[in-house]
């Protein structure tokens, strides 16, 4: 589902170079749970950004389905994102203007397009899933920091995205919330077969994953299959 | 379409102190500029009215070098027969004429028996300067029933200082062009108001007074030829129209004839251009102020909503898609200003109407200004503050679209 062949990552600032990833290489299967962890600095998030499609390695190819990505256009690889990437953040990044109901609508009026029909019942359909449905016309200052990152996993799975990052999204959520999040996230994943792939530090989320892949100063140091 | 003005509406109401004090600005630049067009308009058309309407009418035909020597009015510049039935055989086929009529400008000595003075008149024929020139009848008071031979029309500072009243008889003394002197009575028929321009000063008399003043001996002689145009708007293709008649040429193979618009002959012409300038000068305050408020408010948009723009793009918005979001922001705000500040506009021109300012241009006084918005002005300001608004907005609109979503989703 995604390959990525000898990623390299330089960050260059005046005349300090600094080579965040170093010559790394990945296979991620379809349907996977993966965690990505490591100290700060590791290059976790680098490494997230260049498979989502958001940043560009310096060198070495990536894959997803079989498209290359390297090289696409900025316009393109937006609407590659749109296509097949959904994407949950640790600050969640809900729109404030926007309700519940619009925010998961978002990316299909603005990206796909879809008629209204259509759009209605994936967004109900989703908002009933993540346990949102009572508070759809709600604005984001209105719900908790839970329910917010609910609206935010919602949002990222309605475009249907074959994969979906998250840059440590419990981060921001008390224990039990966070808990709840891994299940739901867990539980799609299951059902709908998405493949999930987290750079997180959190335990709670390394210990109900799939895979578990190691990274220190830019390598990977560890690939591991969990046996659950 | 719909979608991306609902986002940048509830964009705009979220700091909504901020949306409304530019607006305002917008909207107060809006009235501004309508007002004083429409203020200054009225000034305009009302002095271009009277000097066209009760003065010079649109064009006037002389001899060659009468313009150049008109103060003198000389005699000897006059238009004589063979000229005035070449020219009236081209007027009488041109399309933009609604009318003409003919005057003998002269200076002469006005005696009320007991003091005497000097007076410029023009000797027409009522029958043809009335319809020629609409609004000199409105100037004139105290006249009962048509003008006719054996009267004058005084003008209104002459009837104070000689004090002569209506039916007195005063007697007018002229040097026709070879020299000879000769005098006629007349009877004191109207006073003739002032108004600012050339000849607005003068006194008129019926034509055939003057042929027996100046003993032209029934042969035509003319001062000059005043064209009322059926549409003043086609003052230039009327113009053009006419040249033909320069191709009268005189003795020494030179045009013989000359031909002028009312705006090569009155001064006044100049201060218009003046207050066109000024109109457009305030045009360009009104589009400075539009740049410079939308340009900050969307810059300002730009700096606070970087984690949001960072997480549209990630999402997979196309860069297109952020920059309509943002110039749909900067069109509602210059839709808003444009709309709100020509309603208020249309209703202080209202008021302005019902209040009657009145205002004096030399000894004229109690002027009355009658402001009037037409649809053109109206819809020039808008969609230049419209258009100026797009423009405001397609730098930060652009900024916003170049983000680096890694970055973006950086910043707190």
């Amino acid at each position: 589902m995604i390959t990525a062949h000898h990623l390299k990552k330089v960050y260059q600032t005046g005349e300090i170079r600094q080579e965040v990833i170093k010559d790394l290489s990945l296979e991620i299967n379809e349907g996977e749970f993966i965690s990505l962890v490591g100290p700060s600095g590791s290059g976790k998030s680098t490494v997230l950004n260049m498979l989502g499609c958001l940043d560009t390695p310096t060198k070495g190819e990536i894959t997803i389905n079989g498209s290359p990505i390297t090289g696409m256009s900025r316009t393109k690889m937006a609407n590659f994102r749109g296509e097949n990437i959904g994407f949950i953040f640790q600050s969640f990044n809900l729109i404030p203007v926007l309700s519940v109901y619009e925010n998961i609508e978002y990316p299909l009026i603005m990206i796909q397009n879809l008629p209204e029909e259509e759009r209605k019942s994936r967004v109900l359909t989703l908002l009933e899933e993540v346990g949102m449905l009572e508070h759809k016309d709600k604005t984001p200052d209105k719900i908790s920091g839970g329910q917010m990152q609910r609206v935010a996993i919602a949002r990222a799975l309605v475009t249907n995205p074959k994969i979906v990052f998250a840059d440590e999204p419990t981060a921001n959520l008390d224990t039990k919330t966070a808990h709840m999040i891994i299940e739901l996230m867990k539980k799609i994943q299951r059902e709908h077969q998405t493949t999930f792939v987290f750079a997180t530090h959190d335990e709670k989320i390394v210990s109900n994953v799939d895979r578990l892949i190691t990274l220190v100063d830019g390598e990977i140091v560890a690939d591991q299959r969990m046996n659950k | 379409m719909n979608n991306i003005l609902k986002i940048s509406y509830r964009n705009l109401k979220r700091n909504y102190r901020r949306t409304l004090l530019t607006a305002s600005l917008i909207t107060i630049g809006v009235i501004f500029v309508l007002i004083y067009t429409a203020m200054s308009g009225s000034f305009k058309s009302y002095t271009v009215g009277q000097i066209t309407d009760s003065l010079m009418g649109h064009i006037q035909i002389h001899k060659k070098g009468y313009v150049a020597s008109v103060d003198n009015l000389p005699l000897d510049k006059n238009l004589n027969a063979k000229m005035v039935e070449f020219i009236e055989s081209k007027l009488e086929s041109n399309p933009f004429i609604e009318s003409y009529s003919y005057r003998i400008k002269f200076g002469a000595m006005f005696s009320n028996f007991t003091s005497t003075t000097n007076i410029r008149l023009n000797a027409i024929d009522p029958e043809d300067e009335f319809p020629t020139l609409p609004l000199l009848e409105s100037r004139i008071s105290d006249m009962n029933g048509t003008f006719k031979p054996g009267e004058i029309i005084v003008p209104e500072l002459l009837i104070k200082g000689m004090d002569v009243k209506i039916g007195d008889t005063i007697v007018l003394v002229a040097n026709n062009k070879n020299g000879s002197v000769n005098g006629i009575n007349l009877k004191v028929a109207g006073i003739v108001g002032q108004v600012m321009g050339p000849g607005g000063r003068d006194g008129y008399i019926h034509i055939e007074d003057a042929k027996k003043a100046l003993r032209m001996n029934n042969e035509l002689e003319v001062s000059e030829i005043v064209i009322r145009l059926k549409n003043v708007e086609k003052l230039k293709e009327a113009e053009k129209s006419l040249q033909p008649i320069l191709e009268k040429l005189n003795k020494e193979g030179k045009p013989a004839l000359e031909i002028h618009t009312w705006q090569q002959l009155s001064p006044f012409y100049n201060i218009i251009k003046m207050i066109d300038v000024m109109n457009i000068s305030i045009q360009i305050i009104l589009i400075s102020i539009v740049l410079i408020s939308i340009l900050n408010v969307m810059i300002m948009s730009v700096f606070e909503r970087v984690r949001e723009i960072g997480t549209i793009a990630a999402m997979g918005t196309p860069p297109l898609t952020i920059v309509k979001l943002f110039l749909c922001e900067g069109l509602m705000l210059g839709v808003f200003g444009a709309v709100v500040g020509s309603i208020l506009s249309l209703g202080i021109v209202y008021l302005l109407n019902i209040v009657k300012i009145t205002y004096s241009i030399g000894q004229q006084s109690g002027l009355i200004l009658t402001p009037s918005l037409g649809l053109s002005e109206i819809l020039s300001v808008s969609i230049i503050v419209i258009f100026i608004s797009l423009v405001a907005s397609i730098s930060p609109a652009i900024k916003a679209s170049r983000l680096d979503p890694v970055e973006a989703l950086r910043t707190y």
